[in-house]
């Protein structure tokens, strides 16, 4: 049985982030993105399996080839994870700004 | 709005960047961390101990309303440069997590900006990622526990 995939697993390796820099610019089939890696092209066909599993990238049928894109929704989703984080100490610099400007003022 | 706050966390590290730029000067900015009772206002805590020096060290308390404990925590200071950098640790106490290091930059920018930098350490990048999710978590805990107080009330 396959292990359920992990999106962040997945951009937590340095040759997928790779792929996705790379089908970031264009969309490109397996054999374009293998031609940028000295690994082998069952490897590379390995890491974009793990990234469409995990909807990173999508395919799309051309013809006769299969070409891979990124899934932009999905790729929003993995940055927003540390939005709470982010909107959390906003909110706290925010307070901290207003705060001391009173502060100036009342001096 | 403008997103003033930026959190540069790159994959596969064991430490985050947080940087914010103040419409204050920097000494007003300095003095909100070195102030208990501004330190207080701001962070929503109770400071029990905050020594501004070499080897000194702080703790802090956070109530819910109802005045029951919830958060404590403490650390220790390590370097003290006024207007300019403070090192110190950061804790929780009763938490599966380790301590951090915590280096706090302050930058004059004109006379009446600033900025301020915030590199922080963790123990192992899983403890980092798992940091950085906390506030999803919490807010997810928070719309419970309203939800929790309305279904009180129906009762």
């Amino acid at each position: 049985m396959e292990l359920r995939r992990d999106v962040f697993q997945a951009i937590a390796d340095p040759t997928r982030r790779s792929i996705i820099a790379l089908v970031a610019l264009q969309a490109m089939t397996p054999t374009a993105i293998a031609e940028n890696f000295d690994s082998s092209r069952q490897t590379i066909s390995r890491h974009i399996q793990i990234l469409t599993e995990c909807e990173l990238l999508e395919q799309e049928q051309q013809g006769r080839e299969i070409y891979y894109h990124i899934n932009a929704k999905k790729m929003k989703e993995v940055a927003d994870f540390i939005e709470p984080f982010r909107k959390f100490w906003d909110e706290r610099f925010d307070k901290l700004e207003s705060i001391m400007k009173k502060y100036k003022t009342k001096k | 709005m403008e997103r003033k706050t930026k959190i540069h966390a790159e994959d596969g590290k064991q430490e985050i960047q947080i940087t914010r730029e103040f419409e204050l000067p920097v000494e007003l900015l300095f003095k909100a961390y070195t102030d208990p009772e501004i330190v207080e206002q701001w962070m929503s805590t109770k400071v029990l101990k905050l020594e501004n020096k070499q080897h000194g060290s702080w703790q802090f308390e956070t109530s819910d309303p109802k005045g029951n404990v919830v958060l404590k925590m403490n650390g220790t200071i390590h370097e003290f440069a006024v207007d300019r950098k403070i090192t110190r640790t950061f804790e929780m106490e009763n938490s599966p997590f380790d301590v951090q290091l915590e280096f706090l930059e302050f930058e004059k920018l004109s006379d009446d900006t600033s900025r301020l930098n915030m590199h922080i350490v963790f123990r192992s990048i899983a403890l980092r990622d798992q940091l950085l999710q906390m506030p999803f978590a919490q807010g997810l805990n928070m719309a419970h526990n309203r939800l929790q107080d309305i279904v009180n009330h129906l009762k």
